[in-house]
């Protein structure tokens, strides 16, 4: 029996599709069978992400109203071993689908997969409620910005009404030099406001703009930082124990030449 | 001119946006988070009535219990209009 865990937000813009992708590929690639559920109906976005927008034929709402099977609409990633998706309609809106029609789909969908990870929009209404009505666990992406933690502190509010018990914290976009000159909110700041369990710190990192281009997760990236550190949520989702990446400025000639020649990776 | 040199180049991070940031952060949770359940200051409003009464006797439907924001602070406000205060002896 699987787990169905749903990556939300509350402000738009955070992190949560590339979260998602990023998470999913990576507990792919540690031998779970995974699948991606795209519930941004109207305006999806999970696919681009995953480089998989031309392999679509069904979607969520063409599974939840019974003119397919999830089997059906569910698209198998070629690159990814393990890796399923569910698409989001775009011709829709969040109405289409409701709480309990969610609710069925990921209780069929467990018994097939590892995890199940849910995208969800953003916001507090319908689209929400239909990401949250079939998850066991959720994890919280914010970004060390003022607006975005209080954002994510109403969500958490939300999530602990539908008892979702001890949702988890992902800090993504973090921009150390800035937290370094005092311009930017550190991990401290956030976690004294919010407090909830900690489970990944993600660096801004230029290479996820990269992938997305490419429609190629950054966890496929041996040279993305941002890669690195969703590679190491994953394992933590597992349960293993993975130190926290040092994202310490590196200082000195070195990166300003590798600027220079538009080099990649740092270390 | 001196002022905005040493400014400038000075190590001071308490004046620092993230510092700003960070205590505008504190109060609008602080606001948010009363606002949307108003039942948090119900509840302190009856166990307040509790703890006081334990010392004077007071007029609990006179009682006002509610929080007050300004710029900088956000601070609990309760109006308690005593009746008698209790002869009350510690055991």
């Amino acid at each position: 029996m699987g787990e169905v865990v749903v990556v939300t937000s509350g402000k738009g813009g955070v992190g949560k599709t590339t979260t998602t992708a990023n998470i999913g590929t990576a507990l792919a690639n540690l031998k779970n069978k995974v699948a991606l559920i795209d519930t941004d109906i109207g305006l999806r976005k999970l696919d681009l992400v995953l480089g998989l927008e031309n392999r679509i034929v069904y979607n969520l709402v063409d599974v939840t109203s019974g003119v397919c099977k999830p089997k059906q609409a569910l698209i198998r990633d070629k690159r990814t071993e393990g890796l399923y998706f569910l698409p989001a309609a775009q011709t829709r809106d969040k109405t289409s689908v409701d709480p309990e029609q969610m609710r069925q789909l990921c209780l069929e969908l467990k018994e097939e997969f590892d995890y199940v990870l849910v995208d969800c929009p953003a916001g507090i209404e319908q689209g929400f409620k239909n990401a949250v009505a079939g998850a066991d666990r959720a994890l919280v992406v914010t970004n060390p910005e003022i607006s975005s933690v209080r954002d994510a502190d109403r969500i958490i509010g939300l999530l602990e009404a539908a008892s979702i018990p001890d949702p988890q914290l992902i800090v993504n976009r973090i921009r150390p030099r800035m937290v370094k000159r005092g311009d930017m909110l550190d991990i401290d700041d956030i976690l004294d406001n919010l407090r909830i369990e900690l489970i990944g710190i993600v660096p801004e990192d230029e290479s996820v703009l990269v992938s997305t281009n490419r429609g190629e997760p950054a966890v496929l990236n041996p040279n993305s930082q941002a890669g690195q550190a969703f590679r190491n949520i994953a394992r933590r989702i597992r349960g293993e124990k993975v130190p926290y990446m040092s994202l310490e400025v590196e200082q000195g000639w070195r990166p300003w030449l590798r600027r220079v020649f538009n080099l990649q990776g740092t270390r | 001119m001196l002022e905005f040199l040493a400014k400038f180049f000075s190590k001071d991070t308490t004046s620092s946006s993230k510092n700003i940031a960070k205590e505008r952060l504190r109060l609008v949770l602080v606001h948010d988070r009363v606002n949307i359940s108003p039942q948090v200051l119900e509840a302190m409003r009856e166990d307040l009535i509790k703890v006081i009464s334990e010392y004077m006797e007071i007029d609990e439907r006179a009682l006002e219990v509610s929080l007050n924001q300004d710029e900088r602070t956000v601070a609990l406000m309760a109006n308690i209009p005593i009746l008698r205060l209790k002869r009350w002896t510690r055991n």
